[in-house]
């Protein structure tokens, strides 16, 4: 699911994390809204996919605890969805690439 | 004279000037200078406080943001009331108020002290045990006692006068703590050219050099080169320097939040100044030089007031020119409460003793103090104190055994060594490293772009301090340090004192009165991780988070566990490393600037006319606009028959709209909405059903066609944004290769929507270049047109069942159209209406509304539009999903139907559960519950929509609402309750 969760562009206090948009450069986190994981693939032709697969698709998530592929959108700048591979747990971000790319 | 305790020289104190302040309710006087402590040391008041849970008189332990006993409320009024301050940082100024906290009635005679007497029945844990019976008595008794018992300061009860500001920043160097590393290194760095923020807690910069009157460095005495190194930094235009500021977080990226205080030092007495700032910094470089904090040492009774801290004691001799008592005795494993005897000796302090842990202490102090004829007791310890509101004495025993010797003071000092504070550096998620030799954490890789300098990286001489903070800021100076002293020797744990374990009280952690004992009880009771005992004991967790008791905690668990101190670990350090008012993270966003509000264009004609709107996201929206002396029922019933019978009116402007263009504008439509797309032909409209890719409703609105490649796409008031941002993602990614652009137009235009029989006869003297009768313009049809002289897309559609106009004109011109409209309608008897009638006269016709209707589970068949979805289509968002065997599985799925009550004036509560008998037993099988529920003036009874499992199948039923006040008997019918053929629509 692409489902994005609202945010209100006022309340950044809490976010810190410094974003590098593909496009833009480095952004506060304020900026941008998160998207969950990256490189889920939406099959192309939906029909061809099995239940299991398509269950898959839609509600499971990977949750590691260190280095994941994540999308990201610049709401607040260029509008663009981008991925971005970041630590969880230092959060540090050691890359950022734009959709379509692999993961470096 | 007042001020008996106020040397008459000496200290950064303005003796010129006197302050008057009060404190509980007495009057004294100070300095400026000084702070709320200092001043009441200076009168002779070390009484400040109760203690959380045995309510012990407590005193002022230290001289800084590590306070844990002399938490006061300050403040001249509520409006301008802070508790919960540590007086050791409030600045005094003239007219101060202030009263200590968690007494009752009195400091001096306080009920609560009856828990003191029986301290032996509330030991640690003791209310996860003690309270458990009976069960209904720990909400209706226990617990509202304990709350009042155990607390910290009052809440004021107005609203904070206050205001406060937000800053970002951005900086090359952030240096935090102005000590001598602070300065060294905002030196180094300012030199290289860098832009440097150098922030510090205290009112001025200086650090461990305001209270150092021997040190040399560079051939300057201390204070000299300090007032040198200030002129010095401001000379560069790049370096800001921000004294009363706290860095109370460290978060990714190197962003380090900042509370700056601005007016609380001197009152608070202009409203219109903020009283402080948040600034949120962006720093390239990190360096923490925020020094180290003298610990307490643990033995029996060493919490009674007069019992301070060694350091503590010796500032405020040094700084603020206060003798901390007349008659010393000092408890030491570290040399340098040494340096704090001598320089109480010298003025005019006697000394009863110097007591230390360490049989073998030397060194320079130990030798000056000798000479000065004070007396040493070596290897010994404090084996219990007396005196209730103050110490008066104490008793000293050779740690080898023996007997003890009683000595009289009327303070106590005692000094076990320093704790680095790492505090910022492990928020950043830098490694800690244990050092044995000095017993402490030090920081160790960092995680983050940030170094640490000076004592809290471990340092003891001033001079490797000052080397280091150059070294943190980029330079290579190296200082020339002479007479500094050397802060060697530390203890941490319990010290030995040769009694009955049972029956003394040895505090560990001031703040939440836990022994060491509780921690000794944490382990036996099986407890063995560090976070465990933390919150068995609440060790650390008060408001200073352990700053003074987490190494003592370490120290008594190390032998019990027969474990060393690093394989224990530390407890996870959190921010705000000191409390920070709630009203620094507000800020601007208070009152009408808490969140922004969305006015249409039509907004001031309606709020002339006296409605009453409602919040819908961040949109005002008018629910109804009542006349004379109407209520809400009769307003919405008035407005209600206006529109089935002659014309209303409604503001329609904050439904979402998004302008989709490009060539394959019909193709990406046909891949996100359910509806087929590619056969509507230029000026029809359709609604349109938007799902998530799991198949669940998520938004709704009707789509007009303007041309081959454009579409007018509208989207619930609330779902605008989200529903743009998920065409946005699946264009992006997924449909990349679709040549669509997406805009959009919420806020361009304004949407009138004219409703009711009457409705053409209004609209149709304002149109020009568009034949809008019901032949050449048929319902879910659209035309380009001029209404009033402004460009228009007028739409053919109807949220009411009547025959019906929505107006999209330019935003800029919707109050004007609208005004034509109401006079052009006045002959019609047209009357405005409200979001409420909207929702009654679409919820007769069975309309649904996403997100009352529908709540995330709900799929187009359970709401009934299945014939909606385009057959034909490959693929589209949540077909897929749709096509699940899970679904197919389901026979029971919850339907949209109609619910009548048996009593036709009782409207059902929305929400309310739907259950076949109300006799069965609780819990009840629930069938279902009601979305919708509304008095229907049309049908002169009320209504309800409801989603119901199995609920077409149920068409004629009676089921049950139980409800507080009974059951109400309801027969299953259509969701269509009004015209349900549809022939108004075509009028």
């Amino acid at each position: 699911m692409k489902l994005l969760p609202p945010r209100s562009p006022i309340k950044g206090s809490q976010e810190m994390l410094l974003i590098p948009c593909p496009y833009c450069g480095n952004r506060p986190e304020i900026e941008f809204a998160y998207g969950g994981e990256a490189h889920v693939v939406r099959a192309a032709a939906p029909r061809t996919v099995d239940d299991t697969a398509w269950t898959e698709f839609l509600y499971f998530r990977k949750n590691p605890r260190g280095d994941h592929a994540e999308r990201w959108r610049h709401a607040y700048g260029c509008g663009r969805f981008f991925n971005v591979k970041r630590n969880t747990y230092t959060d540090q971000i050691e890359a950022s690439y734009r959709i379509g790319e692999t993961l470096p | 004279m007042t001020q008996p305790y106020r040397l008459s020289t000496g200290g950064r104190i303005d003796r010129s000037r006197t302050l008057t302040f009060s404190f509980d309710g007495k009057h004294y006087t100070g300095h400026p200078g000084d702070t709320l402590a200092s001043a009441l040391l200076a009168n002779g008041v070390h009484l400040v406080g109760r203690s959380f849970k045995y309510h012990r008189p407590r005193g002022i332990l230290t001289a800084g943001g590590e306070e844990p006993n002399a938490l006061v409320g300050v403040g001249r009024d509520d409006a301008h009331f802070t508790p919960n301050l540590r007086a050791t940082q409030v600045e005094l100024y003239d007219g101060l108020t202030s009263e200590s906290q968690n007494r009752s009635p009195s400091l001096m005679r306080d009920y609560g002290a009856v828990n003191d007497v029986f301290w032996r029945f509330f030991p640690a844990g003791f209310y996860y045990k003690t309270f458990m019976w009976p069960r209904k008595a720990w909400t209706k008794f226990f617990e509202p006692r304990i709350r009042e018992m155990a607390g910290l300061g009052r809440s004021p009860k107005t609203a904070d006068a206050a205001r406060y500001a937000q800053r970002f920043a951005h900086c090359d160097v952030l240096v935090v703590g102005a000590g001598p590393a602070g300065l060294a290194a905002a030196l180094a760095a300012a030199k290289t050219g860098a832009r440097v923020i150098l922030c510090d807690e205290q009112s001025e910069p200086g650090g461990s050099l305001l209270a150092e009157p021997e040190a040399m460095i560079d051939g300057l005495a201390a204070a000299e080169w300090l007032k040198a190194a200030l002129v010095q930094l401001a000379a560069y235009p790049q370096v800001k320097i921000l004294p009363r500021t706290i860095a109370f977080g460290y978060f990714p990226h190197n962003m380090i939040g900042l509370a700056q205080s601005l007016t609380d030092h001197d009152g608070e007495w202009d409203d219109s100044k903020p009283r402080g700032r948040l600034w949120q910094v962006r720093a390239k470089q990190v360096v923490i030089a925020a020094g180290a904090i003298e610990r307490p040492l643990v033995f029996p009774d060493n919490d009674r007031p007069g019992i301070m801290l060694a350091e503590a004691a010796r500032i405020y001799l040094e700084r603020y020119g206060v003798l901390p008592g007349r008659r010393a005795l000092v408890f030491t494993a570290n040399d340098v409460a040494y340096r704090t005897a001598l320089a109480l000796h010298r003025a005019g302090c006697a000394i009863a003793g110097i007591v230390d842990l360490r049989p073998d202490a030397g060194g320079p102090l130990v030798t000056a103090a000798q000479k000065a004829g004070l007396p040493v007791f070596p290897a010994s310890t404090i084996a219990g104190t007396d005196g209730r509101l103050r110490v008066t004495g104490a008793t000293i025993k050779p740690i080898a055994g023996g007997s003890g010797q009683h000595v009289s003071c009327d303070v106590l000092l005692m000094s076990g060594g320093f704790t680095p504070s790492v505090h910022l550096f492990s928020q950043s998620r830098g490694k800690l490293v244990f050092d044995s030799t000095l017993d402490a954490f030090l920081p160790g890789a960092p995680a983050e772009a940030c170094s640490v300098a000076g004592s809290a990286a471990g340092l003891q001489s001033l001079k490797e301090v000052l080397d280091s903070g150059a070294a943190a800021g980029g330079g290579a100076a190296s200082y020339q340090v002479a007479n500094a002293p050397l802060a060697q020797g530390g203890f941490i744990g319990a010290v030995p004192y040769h009694g009955d374990p049972g029956s003394v009280r040895a505090f560990l952690d001031y703040q939440n009165d836990v022994t060491a004992k509780d921690v000794v009880l944490a382990l036996r009771e099986g407890m063995r991780s560090v976070e465990h005992v933390k919150r068995f004991t609440t060790n650390g967790m008060a408001t200073d988070q352990g700053k003074l008791s987490n190494m003592n905690a370490l120290g008594i668990m190390a032998p019990v566990l027969n474990k060393p101190v690093p394989a224990i670990g530390t407890t996870t350090f959190r921010m705000p490393y000191t409390p920070v008012p709630f009203g620094y993270f507000g800020g601007y966003a208070r009152g009408e600037l808490f969140e922004p509000e969305r006015r249409t264009a039509i907004h001031s004609w309606a709020a002339a006319q006296g409605a009453v709107f409602e919040d819908v996201s961040l949109w005002k929206r008018a629910r109804y606009f009542p006349r004379g002396t109407e209520d809400m029922r009769q307003a919405v019933a008035r407005e209600c028959r206006a529109v089935r019978n002659g014309v209303g009116i409604f503001d329609a402007s904050t439904l979402g709209k998004i302008e989709v263009v490009g060539p394959d504008a019909a193709e990406f439509l046909n891949r996100m909405y359910i509806n087929a797309w590619t056969k509507l032909q230029p000026g029809k409209l359709r609604y349109g059903i938007l799902l998530r890719e799991d198949g669940f409703v998520i938004d709704d609105g009707v789509i007009g066609r303007i041309s081959d490649t454009r579409f007018h796409v509208t989207t619930t008031t609330g779902g605008a944004a989200r529903v743009l941002t998920m065409m946005e993602d699946y264009l992006q990614t997924e449909f990349p290769e679709l040549d669509v652009w997406l805009t959009s137009t919420t806020e361009q235009y304004a949407v009138i929507a004219v409703q009711g029989p009457m409705a053409r006869e209004v609209v149709q003297p304002l149109v020009e270049g568009a034949d809008i009768s019901a032949e050449a313009m048929p319902h879910m049809s659209m035309v380009e047109c001029r209404i009033a002289g402004v460009p228009a897309r007028l739409f053919r559609v109807s949220f009411t069942g009547e025959l019906g106009f929505e107006i999209n004109v330019p935003a800029d011109y919707g109050r004007a159209v609208w005004e034509d409209l109401m006079e052009s309608g006045r002959p019609y008897g047209i009357t405005p209406y409200g979001t409420e009638t909207m929702h009654v006269l679409r919820a007769e016709k069975g309309y649904i509304i996403v997100g009352q209707e529908t709540d995330g589970t709900v799929t187009p068949d359970d709401v009934g539009y299945a014939g909606m979805i385009g057959k034909a289509k490959p693929d589209f968002v949540g077909k897929r999903a749709l096509a699940r065997a899970a679904f197919a599985a389901q026979t029971n799925r919850k339907q949209l139907v109609g619910l009548l009550t048996d009593d036709p004036a009782h409207v059902l509560e929305e929400g309310a559960h739907i259950v076949a008998d109300p006799a069965q037993p609780k819990p009840m099988t629930m069938l279902g519950h009601v979305t919708s529920s509304y008095w229907s003036d049309a049908l002169g009874r009320s209504i309800a929509l409801a989603l119901l499992r199995d609920g077409r199948a149920r068409t004629g039923e009676q089921l049950y609402v139980p409800l507080e006040n009974g059951n109400a008997r309801v027969t299953v019918v259509s969701s269509v309750f009004y015209d349900p053929e549809g022939v108004r629509l075509n009028g």
